[in-house]
């Protein structure tokens, strides 16, 4: 180990609110992991968070590229905050493609760590500048501190028996102990992280915490930083947290349920960016006989969903739009034979392709509609990547009471984003009641012979004596499930399916508005935006606009009052990472006059263009 | 994993007829399939609610509403999905699926390879009949290049997939063919793939009377099939012809047929072995006339862990290992902290 001391530095602290730091390098340089490793700290010091990893779908694009740009933004804070910040006030470029891919979205003035280093003649032309953004003016805005990181951490490591090469790619914990200096972080959680995942490797743990010490170190022992800055705890409600990001939660909220229901879970899944994860988290659940099945295709794996399902499982697969789109045949078949199962869609940049890393709120048609005939599934989506806990049980709840299909959209920006959860009081989890069958229903056994209030089918599992049934996609004759082409029977089967998923409403919660319930301006939105438009609609009241937020988590059905909401107010703004789809769902479901603010740059809304747009309304 | 032939009522094959008429066409192969699936399933010591049928789309899948069991008729192609579900889900469950030639090898092509080198215990009844039936007669990926058929009027141009060469390509474990007519045979090579743990996968030519009659015939017709079709059974030689006379050998570089007494003797033969390296039964599934008798019988049956098992296994290993948590220890982690 290093012995380099690390002492507490005597130069002035000035207090700050809140600081946005955007970590950007070549998809090599860790800055993923940097990023991780300051919110971690930062949360466990007490601070608010909320992150936003921006990386490139390629694994390892051509170092010092463009594409090969890796970007991690987190915003800490003393107080509440809902978004990972519009626009950085720290920018660290470990390489001039990282600079010119990030610089335009630095604040004016805002700081600029720059790896001298890096800015060779090669890696300059590689980012396309003809000239150096060090000399030539590029730069003059900004609060510019130009260290040698790579040659600083390589000298902090000289007597580190690893080869240059290994090195230089701990850099990037020396420019985390630099940061961790400047916002007077501690390094212990670091340390522990790095010991309890290097263990074995000695040589790394000493490696990556000498680089660490010594960013530290030089930040304290250099005159380039008059004052270190210090964000206060956030006055949070008192309880016990973690950090946690939407595509831990929904693996939480999953295992959660097979809990509450006493049940097995089965997931089928097909591996598919930006959903993978959950795959992987899964796997290690083994222990409370959790299935995972890597199917050979998204279609294999809905596929075993509805067979999981039939046999009695809890069943989930988890994809991206494409996949939602290979799966919509073996959905429309799971609404068909009305058997319970979640689907989840980490919504990312499309159509077909499109930018697989990137979030968007494309899929709420597809959801709504992608399937042949008339054929209601229900729809949730989580606002925040805590909130895909709740939701993801919540879903196995709708899908269950209605055997139906239930989708749960989350997106890109909320799987991979993460903030500080206040974990639930697990005494007020309700268990989910599931009840199979065992004796005949009528005489015999009729597979569709519905309850009375929800209007489901009895749930009864191959291994009952008695209650030998056959489903199937053709359709079903009402009560016995008898294939029929009786015209009366197929209008009345058509009903029954979407009056079925309309009476999900009985256990969906009212929607909730934050401000008045009359007012100049309701702002609707879904999904992952909530942090944005929260925030914004906060900010706009505070200017003194008449503006509430309604954001719904439940899409279909939606909550039993909109209708009601909608009608306290002058105008409706829906603002959505799409070209509209709510905005049409709404106007089709309400004749409301909405409007929308809709954009598909693969990034979550900027507050200040929420906060524009609400202006320009009210 | 309790035991399937526990404590089982004596069940018949009216136990496993159900109420619905058989819709097939009269004199389809399919009726004689049916038949003997309902006479073979009650002896198999298996409770009656523990049988689930699978099937895909086409005429062979209407199948599990006509067998008194769980059933589930699914989509085109992707029956081995849903059997592979059932079987993770609850492994104690006999798991039948019965597809087509279109079903399993066109649309479901992809499903059925990776069934079969999983491993997943489950019979896969394989309706070979050449030729879509249920859309009315188009080419079917087993039809015989150059057939006019209504999508082909100037004949096929597709070269046909062999079942059992897919199949043993897929390194199904149980991998075996027989014919609709051949009730004995039908009878024994049912009961062998139900036997089996692990895939089964079994060919069995049927004929379509109405898209595709006589198909088989060529083979199977009662004045050709002693010379034109041998039945292969392990640690036996291959022997056929209307005397029993000739027998199949390899020659060092292929098979080729010889007549025993005349430049060859039993000895020469080849002996069939269900366990060979999967070469050996990949020559003997691709036998056809005129060169060679077509084969009928096992091709091949090796032991191997199943998917489900080996699932299983993982399952208990973990558990061993691990306390199973509760909502407080799943969430409540060694990364959490209090904010007082």
């Amino acid at each position: 180990m290093s012995d380099t001391k690390v002492k507490r530095p005597d130069r002035t602290v000035e207090e700050i609110e809140s600081v946005v730091i955007r970590f950007a390098g070549d998809s090599g340089d860790g800055m993923q992991l940097t990023g991780t490793q300051f919110s971690n700290t930062a949360a466990f010091v007490g601070n608010d968070i909320s992150t936003l990893p921006d990386f490139p779908a390629e694994i390892r694009a051509p170092a010092g590229s463009l594409p090969g740009v890796s970007a991690f933004q987190l915003n800490f804070s003393s107080v509440d905050i809902l978004t990972p910040g519009d626009e950085p006030d720290v920018l660290v470029a470990m390489n001039p493609a990282a600079l010119k891919t990030n610089l335009s979205d630095l604040k004016r003035n805002g700081r600029l760590i720059i790896n001298t280093d890096a800015f060779t003649p090669m890696n300059l032309r590689k980012a396309g500048y003809e000239t150096n953004p060090l000399e030539d003016g590029t730069i003059k805005d900004y609060q510019v501190i130009e260290i040698p990181i790579t040659s600083s951490n390589a000298q902090a490591l000289k007597e580190v028996d690893l080869p240059k090469k290994a090195i230089d790619r701990s850099k990037n914990f020396w420019a985390l102990g630099l940061l961790f200096w400047l916002y007077d972080r501690p390094l212990e959680p670091t340390i522990k992280w790095v010991t309890d995942k290097f263990g074995k490797n000695e040589v790394l743990v000493e490696a990556n915490v000498t680089a660490l010490k010594a960013g530290f170190a030089y930040a304290d022992a250099s005159e380039l930083f008059t004052a270190h800055y210090r964000v206060e705890r956030a006055v949070i409600e008192p309880g016990t947290y973690r950090k946690i990001t939407g595509n831990e939660a929904i693996v939480l909220g999953a295992v959660a349920a097979s809990i509450l229901a006493k049940k097995q879970l089965v997931y089928a899944s097909y591996p598919i960016t930006p959903a993978s994860d959950i795959l992987h988290m899964l796997s290690h659940y083994r222990h409370m006989d959790i299935r995972t099945v890597q199917a050979e295709d998204e279609i294999a794996a809905m596929g075993a969903v509805l067979g999981a399902s039939f046999a009695g499982a809890l069943a989930m697969t988890g994809t991206s739009g494409p996949g939602l789109a290979l799966k919509a045949e073996a959905m429309s078949l799971a609404l068909m034979t009305e058997l319970p199962c979640v689907v989840v869609d980490i919504q990312r940049a499309g159509p077909s392709t499109g930018m697989p890393t990137k979030t968007e709120q494309g899929d709420l048609l597809q959801a709504m509609f992608g399937r042949n005939s008339d054929s209601p599934v229900a729809i949730v989506a989580p606002a925040t990547p805590s909130d895909c806990f709740e939701m993801t049980i919540d879903a196995f709840r709708l899908a269950v009471r209605g055997m139906v299909p239930t989708i749960l959209l989350s997106d890109g920006y909320l799987g991979n984003g993460a903030e500080p959860w206040k974990l639930p009081n697990v005494e007020d989890l309700e268990p989910i009641v599931i009840k199979h069958p065992t004796e005949p229903n009528n005489g015999g056994y009729l597979p569709y012979l519905r309850d009375k209030e929800t209007l489901a089918r009895p749930w009864a599992i191959p291994g009952t004596p008695d209650l030998e049934h056959r489903i199937g996609g053709l359709e079903k004759a009402d009560k016995t499930g008898n294939v029929s082409y009786d015209p009366e029977n197929h209008q009345r089967m058509t009903d029954l399916r979407h009056e079925k998923v309309q009476r999900l409403q009985q256990i969906i919660p009212l929607q909730e508005v934050e401000g008045e319930e009359t007012g100049d301006l309701l702002v609707i939105g879904w999904g992952g935006t909530y942090g944005a438009i929260r925030t914004a609609v906060r900010r706009a009241r505070r200017d003194g606009r008449k503006v509430s937020h309604a954001h719904l988590r439940y899409l279909n059905p939606f909550p039993a009052n909109v209708k009601e909401v909608l009608s306290g107010f002058k105008r409706v703004l829906i603002p959505e990472l799409n070209n509209g789809q709510l905005l049409m769902l709404i106007r089709a479901e309400f004749l409301v006059d909405a409007v929308g603010y809709n954009k598909v740059y693969g990034q979550p809304f900027k507050v200040s263009e929420l906060v524009a747009k609400i202006d320009e309304l009210c | 994993m309790s035991d399937l032939k526990s404590a089982t009522p004596v069940l018949t094959k009216k136990d496993f007829t159900s109420d619905q008429e058989v819709r097939w066409c009269p004199g389809c192969g399919d009726y004689a399939i049916l038949a003997q699936v309902q006479k073979v399933v009650p002896t198999l010591g298996i409770p009656k609610e523990k049988f689930v049928f699978v099937s895909g789309i086409g005429c062979s899948s209407r199948f599990p509403y006509y067998m008194n069991t769980y059933g589930f008729h699914t989509i085109h192609g992707r029956a081995p999905t849903v059997a592979t579900g059932i079987k993770v889900a609850n492994p104690d469950l006999s798991v039948w699926l019965v597809t087509g030639d279109g079903d399993a090898l066109s649309i479901g092509g992809n499903h059925l390879i990776h069934a079969l080198r999983r491993n997943i215990d489950i019979k896969i009844l394989l309706f070979n009949n050449r030729i879509y039936g249920l859309t009315k007669g188009q080419y079917s990926p087993t039809s015989e290049q150059g057939k006019r058929t209504k999508s082909t009027p100037m004949g096929s141009v597709d070269y046909p997939l062999h079942p059992v060469s897919t199949a043993l390509a897929a390194e199904a474990t149980f991998v075996a063919r027989t014919i609709d007519t051949d009730t004995k045979h039908l009878t024994a090579t049912l009961e062998r793939a139900a036997a089996h743990k692990g895939s089964a996968f079994v060919e069995i030519f049927q004929n379509c009377n109405i898209f595709n009659d006589k198909a088989f015939e060529y083979f199977k017709g009662k004045d050709v099939k002693a010379d034109r079709m041998v039945e292969i059974e392990h640690g036996r030689p291959l022997r056929f012809g209307s005397e029993n006379e000739k027998g199949i050998r390899w020659n060092g570089k292929s098979l080729e047929v010889v007549t025993v007494g005349d430049g060859a003797e039993e000895s020469d033969l080849l002996v069939h072995d269900e366990q060979a390296s999967l070469h050996a039964p990949f020559l003997l599934g691709r036998m056809d006339y005129p060169a060679f008798p077509i084969a009928i019988g096992v091709f091949r049956a090796i032991e191997r862990a199943t998917y489900e098992n080996l699932v299983d296994q993982q399952v208990e290993t973990a558990k061993a290992s691990r306390e199973p948590d509760t909502l407080r220890s799943l969430l409540y982690s060694a990364d959490s902290w209090e904010v007082e």
